[in-house]
């Protein structure tokens, strides 16, 4: 079997018709099977193929092993010794004398040993711990430090780069202060303590289930029906994609995901999981439209890598650029996750928030319930963006995978909602009139602002992809930027911060490939500041005009 | 480990052929014969490879993705994580089963006689009553802010730290040494406020702990820890037994022991996980042996997380020791020790979902508050939970009031047990009677346990953990928590258990 052949050449061509289709879609990576000692057998040439490698890198290897396997053992065993001496030998009967006897020898024999060390930490988190912070992070810690008030600190820090609506704040705190009581406590009449003390459903209250279900059709104002019973409630949407990464990929698999995205998605998909992103960039000629090509030459070039993609995660609308994607291409994206057999992550926490006149189509609404494709398809959402409610924790996963959710359900252990808040969000996502203002008023604010500020950059040369959704607006200032690369780009976010004071989300934290691009939430401000953020870019970009 | 050089052989002309060039090389060709399998249904995949343009691609792809698609056959279902597929499973353990199975059927003294009594879950419902007359009083200030008018709702509604407000770690902190008879002092700056003690376990266990690493655990344990540290950790559990005749108090050297054995198969141990005041035993770590285990966690080079979740349930006259007052008082290196509390037990809240970490090891600390992004509290809960703690003279009267009424249902829970003959661990402190029910069990073994866990399950209608769920190495001892039951009930689960020692006795 192992006589066959040999090529003295190294061209793909051959390679490819010998390894008899297997040839890989990149092209040139048939892969040839090197008999090994072939060379000395047959006598002719391919010493060097057949021997010297496959011996050099078992060499190798060796060296490899060698080295992993010491490590442990130093760690352990230098404190080894002291521990002989005091192994237990004597039956369980008298052990519970020796605690005593080991705590006087073990004592003396530490002393004169230095102590090993500071305690280690797990080395998955050291990395978290250490990890060098990205603009977007110090960013918000500036805020944090000397925020902008209007009143009282007129030279803080606006903040533009932390995804908050505070449009329609007036509306939820209405609601609280009339309603908060009962919603908590019920009708203030039966009051039901069990109700909110004792252990209730980790992945959330069948009747918030019932009453978030509703919000989210009410929300995509069209006939889709969410059922509740696959819905699992989560503390905040970041668990959400969390439990939803360790429910469909296995530590090394990979996700492929759409740049420019969230900067989140780095921690939220990554820290614990051990899951790799993929990004799958999308270019400014595009309007960064998410194009299937792109998606199949990612899918390739990964597998090529050796790594498997078990899905594809998506925001629709997107964040940052806020582009809704079309019907048309969510079909392709379900065909494409069709042929590859991976699943489709759709974060569509901003479903409420479009503001456009584009149509907004759910993956809820292109898969049918009878679809095959049911089980590849999962949707996140929560109220932190759509309801203004980002202290109360609430995301959502929807799910049509029976497997998936089962799992996520018993994950929710880690991350449940507090229930004062779960009866809180009950009543008021049951109070229908209550929500329809509350959409219909946040919806027309948010245009409002997006437009005003729009205009606002566009008066200083500023151009931005028109946004169809979202809390952001997503302007292109690779004109102003000192080099053309990623370096210029942080280096006019540092003059915006620390000149301007204005906090931005430099394109580069959300892996867009093309520098210069900025990210501004526009829902945070008050329309009187609007004047005041561009006053202030002005002044950053005069030097460089 | 001894390097084998390759061609050694055949250069020094001594023996070696085989170490030196045969096994290599056939290993390198099996390897490539493994890389070529695995690749060739990639390859298969990917008939349309895109060349063309990147402009005009996006039609192409699809249409002819979907005339593929027709060609071939349908594809299998989509995988999920490996982790997905053992959990999505229904429960098998009888600690969920039985929880499962009183929550379908609850008994209620009027409405469902013939219902499930639930000794299963541990909650305290003992003194709602206070709980109840407090929020009405207060629950309006509270959410709303103590002006009362003017609602401070970017308070609530906006993003808040995600490990806790500093009020509420204040609070906390308060409410800790409280508990702890005002013995210790905790610094707010070193508490990390998670959604419940679960996740605080399972983030302490990511931040200590690689894959395939393991803590060692005293038996009996928690029947939660097997889901808590290891799901989603990859962490193993390595059971220290106690035993009987030791009142199930821990040794040393069985942790040594535990240590070696374990060692001696490879796995790394990162620390010692303890329940103190104990889970399910009920009783508490001394001073001295506090000291030991700290002694042993230097040595190994090993961390302690320790739990503390019913520090402020303590009912008998022993004093309760918390890790943090020894490592104060004495020279010890703090920063390895972790504890872990909550409001759940202490506070009758588990339905607020509020856990913390107190760690005395900056890494850990700032490892943990940025894992808390994916498990953070409520911010109105938070609110409400400030005040509440702040309010000394209701904490006061609720800590009292909450030991003597554990107290009372204990004593009359293990008076009944003990009228059937059912003698309990001594316990001082949780929510829990530990009884052997060795003389009822069929066989003496696991079996013999499950049988007749079973039995009182289906026949009597009491839900009751058995040992083995806890890891417990001895058969026949079974976790009953008196805390969700009224006065009224016991004598209801005392006839219960008899109709099933009864069928017992009468049978041998």
């Amino acid at each position: 079997m192992t006589q066959t052949r040999y090529y003295p050449t190294r061209s793909p061509e051959p390679e490819k018709e010998k390894t008899g289709g297997g040839g890989g879609g990149g092209g040139g990576t048939a892969m040839r099977v090197i008999v090994p000692l072939q060379g000395v057998v047959q006598g002719r040439g391919g010493l060097v193929l057949g021997s010297i490698i496959p011996c050099a890198l078992f060499y190798f290897l060796q060296f490899y092993l060698k080295r992993n396997r010491d490590d442990p053992d130093d760690q352990n065993e230098s404190s080894s010794p002291p521990q002989n001496p005091t192994t237990p030998s004597p039956s369980s009967e008298q052990l519970t004398e020796l605690p005593a006897l080991t705590r006087s020898l073990s004592r003396p024999l530490l002393s004169p040993r230095n102590p090993s060390g500071p305690i280690p930490i797990s080395g998955r988190v050291s990395g978290i711990v250490k990890g060098a912070e990205s603009p977007y992070y110090i960013g918000l810690r500036r805020i944090k430090e000397d925020p902008y008030d209007e009143l009282d600190n007129p030279n803080g820090v606006i903040q533009l780069g932390l995804a908050e609506n505070k449009l329609s704040l007036d509306l939820v705190k209405d609601w609280l202060a009339e309603h908060a009581n009962e919603a908590i406590l019920g009708n203030g009449k039966e009051l039901s303590i069990c109700g909110i003390a004792t252990y209730q459903p980790f992945d959330g209250l069948m009747e918030l289930k019932v009453a978030v279900a509703g919000f989210m059709s009410q929300v995509i104002e069209k006939a889709v029906t969410f059922n509740p019973s696959q819905i699992v409630l989560t503390a905040g949407a970041t668990p959400a994609i969390e439990i939803l990464s360790f429910c469909l990929a296995d530590t090394g698999n990979a996700f492929l995901v759409p740049t420019p995205c969230y900067p989140g998605f780095d921690r939220d998909l990554k820290w614990r999981t051990g899951v790799e992103i993929i990004h799958v960039p999308c270019r400014s000629a595009d309007n960064f439209n998410l194009s299937i090509t792109a998606l199949d030459i990612s899918f390739n070039q990964a597998k090529k890598r050796g790594l498997k993609v078990r899905g594809i995660i998506i925001s629709n609308p997107s964040n940052p650029v806020g582009n809704i994607l079309s019907r048309e291409t969510l079909y392709s994206l379900l065909d494409f996750a069709r042929e590859k057999n991976i699943h489709i992550v759709s974060n569509e926490i901003f479903a409420g928030s479009t503001h456009g006149n584009e149509e907004f189509v759910s993956m809820a609404e292109i898969i049918e319930p009878e679809d095959i494709d049911r089980k590849r398809v999962h949707i996140v959402y929560g109220l932190s963006e759509d309801l203004c409610l980002p202290g109360f924790r609430v995301g959502v996963i929807y799910s049509l995978n029976e497997d998936v959710l089962a799992a996520a359900k018993k994950l929710t252990r880690f991350s449940a909602i507090s229930a004062p808040t779960q009866r809180l969000l009950i009543s008021m996502l049951s109070d229908s009139r209550f929500v329809q203002t509350f959409i219909r008023a946040n919806r027309e604010r948010l245009q409002r602002m997006y437009v005003q500020f729009v205009a606002g950059l566009e008066k200083m040369g500023i151009k931005s992809i028109r946004s169809g959704g979202g809390f952001y607006c997503w302007a292109d200032m690779s004109g102003l930027i000192s080099s053309y690369s990623e370096r210029g780009e942080v280096e006019l976010w540092d003059r915006l911060l620390n000149i301007g004071k204005v906090n931005v989300t430099p394109g580069s934290c959300c892996h867009c490939i093309e520098p210069g691009w900025f990210r501004f939430c526009v829902a945070i401000l008050t329309e009187k500041d609007i004047p005041v953020v561009m006053d202030r870019i002005q002044k950053v970009l005069k030097p460089a005009n | 480990m001894r390097l084998v050089v390759p061609l050694q052989g055949v250069v020094q002309g001594r023996g070696g052929l085989i170490f030196g060039s045969l096994i290599p090389c056939a290993l390198f060709y099996f390897l490539q014969l493994y890389l070529k399998r695995h690749r060739s249904p990639n390859s298969q995949s990917n008939p349309p490879s895109p060349s063309a343009s990147t402009q005009n691609l996006a039609e192409m792809s699809r249409t002819s993705s979907r005339s593929n698609l027709l060609s071939r056959g349908s594809i299998g279902p989509v995988r999920i994580s490996s982790l997905a597929t053992s959990i999505c499973k229904p429960n098998e353990s009888p600690y969920y089963i039985g929880l499962d199975k009183a929550s379908e059927d609850p008994y209620d003294r009027i409405g469902n006689p013939d219902g499930v009594i639930q000794l299963g879950l541990s909650e305290n419902r003992l003194c709602f009553d206070l709980i109840e007359k407090w929020m009405l009083e207060n629950l309006n200030d509270s959410i709303r802010g103590r002006e009362g008018g003017d609602l401070s709702i970017s308070g609530i509604a906006s993003y808040q730290p995600l490990d806790g407000t500093m009020e509420l770690k204040m609070a906390m902190a308060g409410f800790l040494s409280r508990i702890m008879g005002g013995a210790v002092s905790f610094e707010p700056s070193q508490i990390v406020l998670t959604a419940g003690a679960t996740p605080a376990i399972e983030t302490l266990c990511f931040c200590l702990a690689d894959h395939g690493n393991a803590f060692l655990v005293p038996t009996p344990y928690y029947p939660g820890f097997d889901r808590d540290m290891r799901w989603r950790t990859g962490v193993e559990l390595i059971p220290v037994h106690c035993r009987s005749t030791d009142n199930f108090v821990l040794s040393i050297s069985a942790l040594d022991q535990a240590f070696n054995q374990t060692r001696k198969h490879g796995t790394k141990i990162r620390g010692i996980l303890l329940s103190n005041p104990a889970n399910p035993v009920g009783n508490l770590l001394s001073r001295e042996m506090l000291c030991d285990l700290l002694d042993f966690a230097r040595e190994k080079n090993i961390h302690i997380i320790s739990d503390e979740i019913f520090a402020g349930s303590i009912y008998g006259n022993e004093e309760f020791v918390s890790i943090a007052d020894v490592v104060d008082s004495e020279d010890f290196d703090k920063s390895r020790v972790h504890i872990v509390y909550g409001l759940s037990k202490d506070l009758s809240l588990p339905g607020f979902r509020v856990g913390m970490i107190y760690s005395f090891n900056e890494n850990v600390l700032a490892a943990a508050r940025k894992l808390t992004r994916f498990s953070s509290i409520s911010a109105p809960t938070q609110r409400l939970l400030v005040s509440m703690l702040s309010d000394t003279r209701f904490i006061e009267e609720y800590m009292v009031t909450n030991k003597k009424r554990i107290r009372n249902m204990r004593d009359l829970f293990v008076a009944g047990l003990e009228g059937l003959g059912i003698r309990c661990a001594d316990s001082s402190a949780g929510l829990y009677c530990w009884a052997d029910m060795s003389k009822l069990i069929p066989s003496y073994g696991e079996k013999g346990e499950l049988e007749l866990w079973d039995k009182l399950l289906n026949v009597a209608k009491i839900n009751m953990t058995p040992g083995s769920a806890c890891h417990c190495i001895e058969p026949g001892w079974f976790r009953c928590c008196f805390t969700t039951l009224d006065k009224e009930d016991i004598p209801v689960v005392m006839e219960r258990i008899r109709k099933v020692a009864d069928t017992r006795t009468s049978r041998s």
